[in-house]
């Protein structure tokens, strides 16, 4: 049944490498965060791995704090986003006639609807936090999962299979349990694949903008940020967080396109019929 | 005693409003067993669809589907609950579609069998292997952890006839059961359902594009084109002489195949 796939598995390296990072910086971290002992703007070497930033703290603690934001970003938003999103797309799939066209249009304006506006307005409703600016994402994301749930959904309702359920009586919870969301599933996983690496990125831009985690928590949005400034004579505080963004979004991107190859239950049955 | 089935004026409308299926009366009684005929598109399906009340949506019936003493038409969908699988079931015509392609074949049987007949656990099992062998299947425990991809088409619509049956219901409905198998097989799962309607005196409402098919398995035939009724009557007395120029085309061109098909059995 199991496929091995090379790009899973690249994938899976990748964003293993951030996983590992940042898993380390639970229980350990060369540095204090806040530590600024280290002399502003430090080249690497001399006991700071990547260098210093421009007060002083250590580079490579603040990009293994700053992977476990970009995870939490990613789950976070991601857990919002198919909480909501697969919730709503499965009842505009049942619902029929005003509810199903209410609920189709108020997606369409959400999905039109800028996710950073919708940033800026949590943000000012609350405050300048991680959690606002998962919620954000994980919102804006969730139209976009209730949109495609919704035609997955609808596809699978007009199949001979399902009908068969009905024909015996089977109940809509069963049908929808059984049936629709084992079936939708595949598709949906490999979607959500690809939502968190757009959520870690949409939090690096909300963090560089000054809208995601506060300091002293080094989001890598925000270490870029600050390392923009000097640029020119300390490349480390702004190469190191682009490369690691880079690494994990292309990551999580290539597991995305391996769990497509897995998942497919057309390939899977093209495979069998072959 | 009453029909089993008595569908009176059936209409059939998009959305939009446009009739797929207009005026349509006919009547199954019980252990009759009646064949509907007409070329693709005569809205056969739609027909059986509707006894059920699971026309598409957006499709709306009017005239009168009554099964099994429930009125079809407007009814809940807590009391069509009730008189689905009980009532009628459907065997569908793509086998490939029939079965949930993720769920393996003996659960997919199971479901049916546990809300007929409320047996769960070991006793289950057993059912639905008794399901399984009932329509000739070999070795009904592989069968039965399958998935529908691992099965030929004409096991996969053996199963879905064992998914039917499993309803044990007064009517059998059987959308071309065997269109898109080979013709080998197709002889087969005919004499199938055949058989085992015979054995449980069963009705059977058997669609299907090509007389020479539903003249082996039905005794009386309704003839469809356009959403319309054309003629009905016993099924040999409208193979010998029928009445409409459609239904006298339809005997035309299956007495054609027959014949192809005997001069290349011939040269076999
Ligand atoms: N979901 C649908 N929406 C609109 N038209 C449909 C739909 N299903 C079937 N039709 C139309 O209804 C007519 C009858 O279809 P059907 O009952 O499937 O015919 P048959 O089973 O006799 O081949 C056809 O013209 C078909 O195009
Ligand atoms: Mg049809």
């Amino acid at each position: 049944m199991k496929r091995r796939s090379p790009t899973l598995w690249t994938g899976a390296v990748l964003a293993g490498l951030v996983v590992l990072l940042a898993l380390v910086s639970l229980v350990w971290l060369p540095y204090d965060p806040a530590d600024t002992s280290g002399g502003r703007l430090a080249g690497p070497g001399d006991g700071h791995l990547l260098g210093t930033d421009k007060l002083g703290r250590d580079l490579f603690t603040q990009l293994m704090t700053g992977s476990r934001i970009a995870l939490e970003a990613g789950l976070g938003s991601v857990l919002i986003a198919a909480l909501i999103g697969v919730t709503l797309g499965v009842l505009a799939a049942y619902a029929q006639g005003w509810f199903d066209d209410t609920l189709s249009a108020l997606l369409d304006i959400l999905i039109a609807f800028p996710t950073l506006l919708l940033a800026m307005l949590i943000v000012a409703a609350r405050s300048a936090t991680l959690g606002s600016a998962i919620l954000a994402i994980g919102l804006a994301q969730s139209a976009v999962v209730a949109r495609l749930t919704r035609i997955l959904v609808k596809r699978v309702l007009a199949q001979d299979y399902i009908t068969a359920a009905r024909t015996s009586g089977t109940s809509w919870p069963r049908i929808t349990a059984g049936h629709v969301l084992p079936n939708i599933w595949p598709t949906l996983v490999v979607n959500l694949a690809l939502q968190f690496g757009l959520a870690v990125l949409a939090e690096a831009g909300l963090s560089y903008l000054g809208l995601g985690a506060p300091p002293p928590n080094a989001s890598w949005g925000r270490m870029l940020q600050e390392a923009q400034a000097t640029f020119t004579t300390a490349p480390a505080g702004a190469l190191a967080p682009g490369v690691l963004l880079v690494l994990l979004v292309i990551g999580v991107n290539l597991i995305a396109d391996g769990l497509r190859d897995v998942l497919d239950p057309t390939t899977r049955r093209g495979r069998a019929a072959a | 005693m009453s029909a089993l089935l008595e569908v009176r004026d059936l209409t059939i409308r998009t959305g939009t409003g446009r009739a797929l299926v207009t005026g349509l009366t006919f009547s199954v009684a019980r252990g009759e067993r009646l064949g509907l005929i007409g070329e693709s598109g005569s809205g056969k399906s739609l027909t059986t669809l509707a006894v059920l009340g699971l026309l598409p949506d957006g499709m709306t019936a009017s005239g009168s589907v009554v099964l099994d003493g429930t009125q079809i038409i407007g009814a809940s969908e807590k009391t069509l609950a009730g008189v689905r699988g009980r009532g009628a079931a459907i065997v569908f015509q793509e086998p490939l579609t029939a079965l949930d392609p993720l769920m393996r074949v003996g659960r997919q049987i199971a479901e049916p069998l546990r809300r007929r007949r409320g047996v769960t656990g070991a006793a289950l099992r057993r059912a639905v292997a008794e399901a399984l062998e009932r329509v000739r299947l070999p070795d009904p425990a592989r069968i039965a952890r399958a998935f529908p991809h691992e099965l030929s088409g004409g096991q996969r619509q053996r199963v879905a006839l064992a998914m039917a049956l499993a309803c044990d219901p007064a009517l059998l409905i059987a959308d071309e059961p065997t269109t898109a198998l080979d013709v080998t097989v197709q002889a087969e799962m005919l004499d199938l359902v055949d058989t085992l309607v015979r054995e449980r005196d069963m009705a059977v409402a058997f669609v299907s594009h090509d007389l020479a098919v539903v003249a082996r398995v039905t005794d009386r035939v309704l003839v469809m084109k356009d959403g319309h009724a054309v003629e009905s009557g016993d099924v040999h007395e409208v193979v010998r002489a029928p009445r409409e120029a459609y239904t006298k085309a339809l005997v035309d061109s299956a007495r054609q195949l027959e014949s192809a098909l005997d001069s290349f059995g011939g040269a076999q």
